[in-house]
């Protein structure tokens, strides 16, 4: 993604399919999905009903939020089968982090 | 055990409409858009016309798309698309690219690109017969310039152009884009929720293998233009099923099929309740929409008994 003006390709043609990826859309969020591995059963419906496609599965198989994407809907907490996911503020969790 | 609850496991991972979209907090259409390009394959060339979906894919300097595509007018969505299915077919013709190369088109509208500006574009590639695939998102007005009615506003609904005081809303009914392609006499037409995302991917994949013009028409629930909250879109297009407001059916080869049956609808109020387009409706114009949709899902059930 160009930074300034000056890099823009001539006749602003992009090359690079997919390249919205480099645009983090995770500081829209006002309310952050917290989540339980513990409760998680590798369904994968979370996955499925993100909107922005920022749920996937890591290695063992549970559901990862990928926070530089997550614009804090929170369908992922509304369609858990067994209730994983919580949201939380921003500021909150924003506040949690900086006590650890 | 159900199994049936992992299903979304066998879903193949990598995104084909890639994130970092700016589609709205919870939209219901993007996740539509996600899962049509989780049933499409790779050679696909998508035809778009202008709407939500090409706006928040299309920012500059960045794209979200990963195969071939093509920003159209509202109008000529169908045209171009037909246009370029018949260059492709000339090609091949000619010799140009090889025979073994099998491509796909499919073209994407709103409801306001398809019911409204785009219908006559619509109506003429789906009479010449052209090879592709029509998917309409569906969410019930043009959301994109800031909630302005269209043909596939429903009843009721509280639009910027058809406010709620003097008159109820929209004063209209919803038009039927379904039946309007059923009656071309095309060889695939359906409907499709992306509440229900197996069932909406199975028949993106059967539009696309079907020779001849296709249609999907797929509800998306869109929480900035029904004013509801972002994380209840997946629930009331769950709602809008579930209430028969918006069946879900496939039409193959002049034959109806009903792919949810409802035993016991809820009542329409559910889906009506909550959403800030219809929170001036009284009771008497529930009961009056509930009386319709009773008689469109009792005429629906008639057509797949026969």
């Amino acid at each position: 993604m160009a930074k300034t003006w000056k890099e823009l390709p001539v006749g602003n043609i992009v090359f690079e399919p997919g390249s919205a990826r480099e645009y983090k859309t995770g500081d829209w969020r006002s309310q952050r999905p917290i989540w339980d591995q513990e409760k998680c059963i590798k369904c994968g419906a979370c996955y499925m009903f993100c909107p922005e496609g920022a749920i996937s599965m890591n290695e063992e198989g549970y559901a990862v939020v990928d926070l530089y994407f997550c614009k804090g809907c929170g369908i992922c907490a509304r369609e858990c089968w067994t209730g994983c996911f919580k949201m939380l503020a921003e500021d909150e969790a924003k506040l949690k982090e900086g006590k650890k | 055990m159900d199994l049936s609850v992992y299903a979304s496991r066998c879903v193949e991972t990598p995104e084909k409409f890639s994130q970092g979209h700016r589609g709205c907090v919870g939209c219901g259409e993007v996740l539509a858009l996600r899962q049509v390009f989780k049933a499409v394959g790779r050679d696909t060339i998508v035809i778009n016309a202008t709407g939500c979906m090409e706006i928040i894919a299309s920012t500059f300097p960045t794209t979200t798309w990963e195969i071939p595509w093509i920003h159209t007018l509202f109008e000529n969505t169908a045209a171009v698309a037909s246009g370029i299915e018949t260059a492709y077919k000339v090609m091949k013709r000619k010799g140009i690219y090889p025979k073994d190369l099998s491509v796909k088109f499919l073209a994407l509208g709103g409801d306001g690109a398809t019911a409204d500006i785009g219908l006559q574009a619509l109506s003429g590639a789906m009479e010449r017969g052209h090879n592709f695939l029509y998917v309409c998102f569906d969410n019930e007005a043009y959301m994109n310039t800031g909630v302005q009615r269209s043909g596939a506003t429903p009843y009721g609904a509280s639009t910027t152009t058809s406010p709620a005081g003097k008159t109820i809303g929209q004063v209209t009914w919803k038009k039927n884009m379904p039946a309007i392609a059923i009656a071309h006499n095309i060889p695939y037409v359906a409907t499709a929720n992306p509440a229900y995302p197996f069932d909406l991917m199975e028949k993106v994949k059967k539009g696309q293998a079907v020779e001849g013009p296709a249609y999907i028409h797929i509800y998306s629930p869109c929480p900035t233009g029904w004013r509801c909250p972002p994380d209840l879109s997946i629930r009331y297009g769950r709602y809008a099923t579930e209430s028969c407001v918006f069946p879900l059916f496939e039409y193959e080869n002049g034959k109806y099929t009903l792919n949810k049956d409802i035993e016991k609808p809820i009542p329409v109020s559910t889906y009506l309740k909550g959403q800030g387009r219809f929170r001036h409706l009284a009771e008497q114009d529930v009961a009056y929409i509930q009386n319709h949709v009773n008689n469109d899902w009792a005429a629906l059930k008639k057509r797949c008994q026969e």
